[in-house]
């Protein structure tokens, strides 16, 4: 669905994406990583399980959240992706705590 | 002229409304006259408790009164799910007061012995909980908490849905309800009221005043009066996580819904129900240092509610002696007390007057009293 523009010079890092290797591009963030690897959603909704992807890609909607190694409720499109990072997608209400 | 309904409540919030549904329980002609959201609206910004422990030092009446709304609310919700539909998510599975001092402990044990070797205290269960026995029902809590207080008949509810319930219930039972209408006077004449506002006059022969902050300038109008003031609370809520807390604490509670409330400041600012960070953060710190668990989580609101107070903190409940008809009831406790205003004071209104056991509420008790 999405495709990066060509970019010479590129540092790939390996995440895990609910437990999947999933290779991004240093400087980019969470949310871009997930949307070029085919996510479209990254989570359901804890108010009536629909499920939510990035919106806005700016901080806004809320709308990208996902657990970032461990924590809960992060918004993908403002963390940007590091090697080995661990993200899950979230399915309605998360946990809470670490 | 003839009145068009037997009772108008004035007021649509929790009081207004729990009483409207028990009058119209009671086969009465009911209108509901709400001033609209320039209104204060403490029925919209509570913080949903049912709560007993520590409530009556001055007035053991107040405590009784409270633990009888206590346990008939779950005869309430059942009444409500069964009419409307609509499930208030009513528990009552006991509460704690946290202390994060021994200091704090202390002086919670001090204050529920007081409350409880008053004269005529009406009596119920309550413990003070050491940290080990604490831990053994709130494993989830921060290293800092020495102990608790904890009443088996502190309980919660959703009080949004309490609120809708009720508006719903009364309507099923023929009230009407008449939104954005302010009241400016109140007329009596030949055992009818006539309740004013700019356009038109609504005719009643028994009127309840239960508009909240709104009393102090209703109540003269039928020759009473209702010294109250707001106090306002912030509330700070997180966003929908699974369930951790069955329990209700004073200041900390998780909503059937999952949010997380944190709660309550308790602030004498006049009629300002701004938020400020300073509060909220003061809030939020102490909630993390009771459960550390909630460090994680995303605030996603925070609000401010106006409560109703009088001078002692108690609730009024009168009935005017030069207006025959004319009744008042105005409390901070709009949830807790929804129970008694709904099957209890409302029955006493639809059949005319309030019983000997509410004198005690009288605002008569804040007159000056002669010296000897």
């Amino acid at each position: 669905m999405f495709r990066r523009l060509p970019d010479a010079a590129v540092t790939l890092v390996t995440i895990a994406v609910d437990g999947l290797a999933v290779s991004a591009r240093a400087g980019e963030t969470v949310a871009a990583a997930l949307l070029a690897a085919g996510f479209g959603a990254f989570r359901t909704t804890p108010a009536s399980g629909s499920s939510r992807g990035p919106y806005c890609m700016m901080g806004v909607c809320f709308d990208c959240l996902v657990a970032v190694d461990g924590v809960g409720s992060r918004q993908a499109c403002l963390v940007q992706v590091r090697e080995g990072m661990r993200i899950e997608t979230q399915r309605g209400r998360r946990p809470v705590g670490p | 002229m003839t009145a068009e309904f037997d009772v108008a409540v004035i007021g649509g919030g929790l009081v207004g409304a729990a009483l409207a549904w028990g009058i119209a329980r009671e086969h009465q002609r009911v209108v509901v006259l709400d001033e609209g959201d320039v209104a204060h609206r403490a029925s919209r910004a509570n913080f949903a408790l049912i709560w007993v422990q520590s409530k009556g030092l001055g007035m053991p009446d107040y405590a009784a009164w409270t633990k009888r709304s206590s346990d008939a609310w779950q005869g309430l919700a059942q009444e409500l799910k069964q009419t409307t539909g609509i499930d208030v998510a009513f528990s009552r599975p006991g509460g704690f007061t946290l202390a994060l001092s021994e200091a704090e402990l202390e002086s919670r044990a001090r204050l529920l012995q007081r409350l409880h070797n008053q004269p005529n205290m009406v009596r119920y269960p309550y413990e003070m909980l050491d940290r080990d026995a604490l831990l053994k029902v709130l494993p989830q809590i921060g290293p800092e908490v020495v102990g608790a207080s904890y009443c088996p008949l502190d309980g919660q509810c959703n009080s949004l849905r309490l609120l809708y319930a009720l508006h719903v219930g009364m309507r099923q039972l023929g009230a009407e309800y008449r939104a954005n209408h302010v009241v400016h006077a109140i007329d009596y004449h030949n055992g009818v009221f006539f309740l004013r506002n700019s356009s038109t006059a609504v005719r009643a022969e028994k009127v309840v005043l239960a508009a909240g902050i709104g009393n102090a300038r209703l109540a003269p109008m039928v020759g009473l009066k209702a010294p109250v003031r707001p106090q306002r609370g912030q509330v700070v809520v997180t966003e929908r996580v699974e369930k951790f807390l069955d329990h209700p604490l004073v200041t900390i509670r998780q909503t059937d819904e999952g949010t997380v409330m944190l709660g309550d400041s308790q602030e004498e600012v006049g009629l300002d129900d701004s938020v400020g960070l300073g509060v909220a953060s003061a809030i939020a710190g102490r909630a993390v240092r009771m459960f550390p668990l909630l460090n994680s989580l995303n605030v996603v609101r925070t609000w401010a509610g106006l409560r109703v107070m009088t001078q002692d903190g108690f609730p009024i409940y009168d009935e005017s002696s030069s207006r025959p008809g004319a009744f008042l009831a105005t409390c901070h406790s709009g949830v807790t007390l929804a129970a008694v205003h709904a099957l209890v004071v409302a029955p006493m209104i639809a059949a005319g007057s309030l019983v000997a056991d509410l004198d005690v509420f009288s605002a008569r008790r804040f007159d000056v009293q002669t010296a000897a």
